[in-house]
């Protein structure tokens, strides 16, 4: 699957707090979530975003709170991928177990500018840089959660396992 | 080669000998637990499975305590989704408000996080039960609904970094100050996907408090963990709670670690950690003088008895200023309790402070204790990040209760040796 949209690009430590500050977290309605994403770090996010764009971090992006609903925000707000340096731990798997694309790569994150546009190949691991022409790898996702992905998540998973030792 | 104490816990839940740091591997959990934000977003999801039932009802935990009591009628909704769930599902660990704390004081207070078991939950924090040598670790809702179903969760297991620490420590210097100061040593994500575990003298005579500040913070260095090897203390202090038998794991003489810290915690200060990360730590004589207009003691980080009575003896006798408003909140209603009986809670009110029913209330910037753009709060919780307690130009200063306390009664951040004289 190939992924290919205009960069968002922001910094190190950008964490759950700022992606959806906790006074909107008194629903969890993806659109709902949407409208606030990112709003204290950049507040013109939500009007700029455009479905299919993609956010390029830093390092320990989604560090702090366990709340889904940051990667819910984000996914709803229409991000297609997110690219960072490196990701915090729960951010990682809530946004595997939701089927929110998530790649880490150092170079892309220091390369990758505001605004480029840049394609993914999920499949491949490979970062295209379409504004600059680079192309950058990212470490393959082990089988077990490549699974969990294809199957669309941890849900759709555990519902196909569930069915299979009937 | 042995294994550490991570990997045996993983290893014995997954019907292993042994694992290595890497593996990733689906192993079975002994409790999974949620609150009043996640759990909703977790029913939905396991709804969708087509299960009609949790795997077991005396191993879900749900704890509305982030919103309430209930701050405004879409928390009301929230918190109502936990409580129709629980009684459907005839959940046995459904705590009420009246009978409910902060789930990370929570838990161990009612015996349900124990040695060698694995906890995961819906909420970061989760590490807090470390301190008790089990494996508890934050994660999604997702993953939650997966666990509730099916008694399982995936986990890639880590590797462990040894701290060690050593010497005398200060008056007025504790656990709060040398989680903090290991954060400010290691950063952010010193420990990500990382086992820490917490070693040494200085461990070893910590209170069952104490240890339990340590291991709440594990993941402010980005830590899976922050595991302490469970000893007599733990086992007493478990005497009358723990629900069950268990067996406590410990790592291996030979185990292999990624790295070994050491910390000679004689020279260690009480820490201040500056705005906007927990990593922006600094001895408190850097920080004194600045002036502030909240101080907050409480939250799953230090909301327990001991520190409620660190912050009274800091507090008796002297008055709030009248520029700062200092909330209080206990961990649980027991502890609320307790310091009831002991005149804690009298001596702070008594000072000027406001005294709270238990509630994650301003941790998080929920409610009771919103902070307005550009004020100041000094706290005893364990981010402060942009935002995370009101307006996005407000600042948090984390600290230990005595550090809090002390700011409390001259409006500026201060040695508590400097008030209680
Ligand atoms: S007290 Fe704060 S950190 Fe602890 S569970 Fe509540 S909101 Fe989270």
């Amino acid at each position: 699957m190939k992924l290919s949209g205009k960069v968002f690009k922001y910094g190190d430590n950008v964490d759950t707090d700022v992606i959806i500050p906790a006074r909107f977290l008194n629903t969890s309605d993806p659109e709902k979530l949407a409208e606030h994403c990112l709003e204290d770090l950049d507040p013109e996010f939500t009007d700029r975003v455009t479905e299919g764009d993609i956010i390029v971090g830093g390092k320990n992006f989604g560090s702090g709170s366990s709340r889904e609903h940051a990667p819910l925000a984000i996914k709803a707000a229409g991000i297609s991928c997110v690219i960072a340096e490196s990701f915090a731990r729960i951010f990682y798997r809530n946004s595997i177990n939701i089927g929110l694309p998530i790649l880490e790569s150092p170079e892309a994150s220091r390369s990758i500018e505001e605004g480029q546009k840049i394609e993914v190949d999920l499949q491949e691991g490979i970062i295209k840089n379409l504004d600059g022409g680079q192309e950058y790898k990212s470490e393959k996702f082990p089988p077990f959660m490549r699974d969990i992905i294809q199957s669309g998540g941890l849900i759709e998973y555990v519902k196909r396992e569930q069915l299979g030792r009937h | 080669m042995g294994m550490t104490m991570v990997e045996k816990i993983i290893a014995a839940h997954a019907d292993k000998q042994k694992v290595s740091p890497g593996d990733i591997l689906l192993a079975e959990v002994d409790m999974v637990l949620g609150n009043d934000i996640t759990s909703p977003v977790a029913i939905e999801e396991f709804k969708k499975i087509g299960i009609s039932e949790v795997f077991d009802p005396g191993r879900v935990i749900l704890v509305p305590d982030h919103f309430t009591p209930n701050k405004d009628i879409n928390s009301a909704q929230q918190a109502k989704i936990l409580r129709s769930f629980a009684r459907e599902q005839e959940l046995e660990y459904y705590f009420e408000i009246g009978e409910m704390g902060i789930e990370h004081c929570l838990l161990p207070e009612q015996g349900l996080a124990l040695p060698g078991e694995i906890i995961i939950g819906a909420d970061s924090h989760t590490c807090t039960y470390g301190a008790l040598g089990a494996l508890g670790t934050g994660v999604g809702s997702t993953d939650m609904a997966a666990a509730m179903a099916t008694g399982k969760a995936w986990f890639r297991v880590p590797p462990t970094i040894k701290f060690v620490y050593s010497g005398s420590l200060q008056p007025w210097v504790g656990a709060k100050d040398l989680i903090l100061y290991t954060i400010g040593d290691i950063g952010v994500d010193g420990a990500l996907y990382k086992s820490m575990e917490f070693t040494g003298e200085v461990i070893d005579n910590l209170s069952m408090d104490g240890r339990m500040t340590m291991s709440n913070m594990a993941i402010e260095a980005g830590g899976k963990c922050g595991l302490i090897k469970p000893d007599e203390k733990t086992q007493n202090y478990l005497k009358n709670r723990a629900i069950r038998d268990y067996t406590p794991l410990y790592s291996d003489e030979d185990a292999e670690y990624e790295k070994e810290i050491r910390y000679d915690v004689g020279k260690i200060e009480p820490q201040i950690s500056f705005p906007h990360l927990p990593e922006n730590t600094h001895p408190l004589s850097e920080a004194e003088g600045l002036e502030i207009d909240q101080a907050v003691i409480g939250s799953c980080t230090n909301g327990r008895i001991e520190d409620l009575r660190k912050a009274a003896e800091v507090m008796a006798g002297n008055k709030v200023r009248d520029s700062v408003r200092c909330l209080v909140f206990p961990g649980t209603q027991k502890i609320y309790q307790q310091a009831l009986q002991e005149g804690v809670i009298e001596t702070l009110i008594e000072a000027g402070a406001a005294v709270s029913t238990p509630t994650c209330g301003p941790c998080l910037g929920g409610h009771m204790g919103i902070l307005a753009a550009g004020e100041r709060a000094v706290s005893t919780t364990n981010r402060n990040f942009v935002g995370r307690m009101g307006h996005k130009e407000s600042e948090v200063y984390l600290s230990s209760p005595a550090v809090a306390a002390a700011a409390a009664v001259k409006g500026y951040l201060v040695h508590p040796e400097e008030v209680v004289k």
